[in-house]
């Protein structure tokens, strides 16, 4: 199938890698989603089609597979994409109460992003930072023990 | 290692996660000590430990070893669970962070004991950072010839295994063994029908052990201090230390590595500094949100290990404790941990699928202030509905918390809902039973 998006050889390369660390290569199925999402930003219909492609897996596989775990992403998300947790231990801490001035503050609520794609917002489950309650993530980066306040610089200070 | 009790698992060493460092105080002896016994010889050393699984089940960890078929030309496989979902739970972080290398040398202890091709440690999505981390020390060691092929070199004998890391994308219910078989096979993460068991027949069909990564990483210690002084620490029933998780309202979160005899007054006041505005303790959640909590009244006396909390009604779980201080809204509290298992049922088992949406839907009602007395108790039914009818146990740790927080604190509920709810009268025409006999067939 011809496909308007593509892996690179160097990428193609580092696909056959991950299939080959285990006994079956469907498996690296996780990780080529992974590889995906970091380089089209989200897991569109093309994307994962192109994804099945190399994977040799019906679409529908992988689209099973993509909607099943929260963390790909189905829709465009923000360049910085607030994670806030309001999990038991973060709810103790004021959690809830952190994500729902962040959501006034961006005028976005669960799963949206500002106008300008700068920003995306998403109420997490438990992220496994309980001692650091109350705690956010901006794409990969844990912030823990933070204020509305603290927030409001993290964000400032963002390229 | 030195080791020094009780700080087995996570050692007071600076820079301990520099595989330089671990080296130079004594790493990876415990792997080279294990390659004079045979692998039964391990397997036996580990049962006499009294080792048991810090997943949250307790299952002990030689036993579960000793389940693998023996003299087979299957490929084996060991899975690291390290998915780390349950709210409270915190601790397998540190162990990536600050102790890499004592989980590496436990898979490969673990791996000669058993006969493992080729282990898989999964890692929660979300950890990003630790994955990096682990990651590290794994091409480190690699590099230095103490895993992977080279390993009969560095170690002498033919025993040699490769580790993989895998990153998992955000779903609660992959920390259950099967599941976390599914989702590392490439699939959504269903758990599985147990029997059979893992052990005869797990990932991509061949036999598989997985174990916690704090099991793993405690295997060593056992090694170095030999069976019988591991054995000799803490609680008789369920020996050794255990890395606790102190959050909510509390002084001093964190990790706290302790002795399984440790008093849960202790961990609140003496290590965690008591609870903020010296305000008293509501409630305590023993072990992750799936288990049954405590009252504040009770807390004197309990000792911190699955067998002395039996004795109330819940177990140690993952040791993610939770504490809540006296103004904690309780119904508000247990709606959360309900909403967190609705959101996380994979969708498999009806009892689990449409009964966490029921209690939430009744809590939601219950914290609104819409729900009747009739409400609490179809809340208990749904819930013991879901218990021990589903395929895995995210029914039971969804029915646990809503059945525990119900019994001890059943007053707080009530206080909460109407009398009886006011019906509409019936509709004469609707009401009349002989409606239903015309709709039979004659």
């Amino acid at each position: 199938m011809e496909h308007t998006l593509s892996f690179m050889p160097e990428e193609r390369a580092e696909i056959e890698r991950l299939k080959s660390l285990y006994p079956h290569p469907k498996a690296a199925l996780m990780p080529v989603l992974w590889m995906a999402q970091k380089k089209w930003g989200w897991l569109s219909e093309d994307v994962m089609r192109v994804v099945a492609d190399v994977m040799q897996l019906p679409y529908a596989h992988v689209l099973g597979v993509a909607r099943f775990y929260t963390m790909y992403f189905k829709k465009p998300m923000g360049k910085y994409h607030i994670q806030v947790c309001t999990n038991v231990s973060c709810m103790l801490r004021g959690g809830e109460e952190l994500y729902e001035r962040l959501c006034q503050k961006l005028g976005i609520s669960h799963g949206e992003h500002t106008p300008d794609g700068r920003y995306s917002i998403e109420e997490v489950e438990c992220m496994g930072a309980c001692g650091g309650a109350p705690m956010i993530a901006i794409n990969e980066d844990f912030y823990e023990n933070v204020t509305f306040e603290d927030v409001q610089r993290i964000l400032e200070t963002l390229p | 290692m030195n080791y020094t009790v009780p700080h087995l698992v996570l050692p007071k060493i600076e820079r301990l996660h520099e595989l330089d460092v671990y080296l130079a105080n004594g790493g990876y002896q415990a792997y080279r000590k294990v390659l004079e016994l045979s692998p039964e010889q391990v397997i036996e050393e580990v049962k006499r430990s009294g080792l048991r699984g810090r997943g949250g089940a307790c299952f002990p960890t030689g036993l579960k070893w000793s389940f693998m078929p023996k003299g087979s030309d299957k490929p084996k496989y060991l899975a690291v669970n390290g998915d780390e979902s349950e709210p409270g739970s915190f601790k397998d972080r540190q162990i990536f962070e600050f102790n890499p290398h004592q989980l590496i040398e436990g898979i490969l202890i673990a791996g000669y004991a058993m006969g493992i091709t080729k282990a898989f440690i999964y890692i929660r999505g979300e950890y990003h950072k630790w994955i990096r981390l682990m990651e590290r020390a794994l091409a480190d060691a690699y590099a230095r010839g103490l895993v992977g092929p080279k390993m009969t070199e560095t170690f002498g004998g033919s025993y040699w295994l490769d580790i993989v890391v895998h990153k998992g994308a955000g779903a609660y219910i992959c920390g259950e063994e099967t599941a976390l078989m599914s989702s590392l096979e490439g699939d959504r993460g269903y758990p599985r029908f147990k029997p059979p068991f893992p052990a005869q027949k797990g990932l991509w069909g061949m036999p598989t052990t997985i174990n916690n990564v704090e099991t793993l990483a405690t295997v060593p210690a056992i090694i170095t201090l030999g069976a019988e002084r591991y054995a000799s620490i803490g609680a008789a029933g369920h020996p050794g230390t255990l890395l606790y998780g102190l959050s909510g309202h509390i002084n001093k979160p964190g990790i706290y590595e302790l002795p399984t005899d440790t008093l849960l007054v202790d961990l609140i006041y003496k290590y965690g500094g008591g609870i903020p505005g010296g305000k008293k303790v509501k409630a305590v959640i023993p072990g992750g949100s799936s288990m049954p909590p405590l009252r504040g009244d009770e807390i004197d006396g309990v000792v911190m290990n699955n067998e002395d909390l039996k004795k109330y009604g819940t177990y140690i779980g993952t040791a993610g404790i939770i504490v809540m201080d006296e103004d904690t809204d309780i119904p508000r509290v247990l709606l959360r941990i309900t909403r967190f298992y609705h959101h996380e049922s994979c969708g498999q088992c009806t009892p689990c699928r449409e009964g966490c949406g029921w209690m939430e839907k009744i809590l939601r009602r219950i914290v609104d202030g819409d729900a009747t007395t009739e409400d609490l108790d179809l809340l208990m039914s749904v819930a013991g509905q879901i218990e021990g009818n589903t395929i895995c146990a995210l029914g039971d740790a969804a029915a646990w918390p809503v059945q525990g927080f119900l019994r001890k604190f059943w007053d707080e509920f009530a206080a909460r809902v109407k009398p009886r709810r006011t019906f509409v009268p019936l509709n004469v025409v609707h009401g009349r039973r002989a409606t239903r006999a015309t709709l039979l067939p004659s």
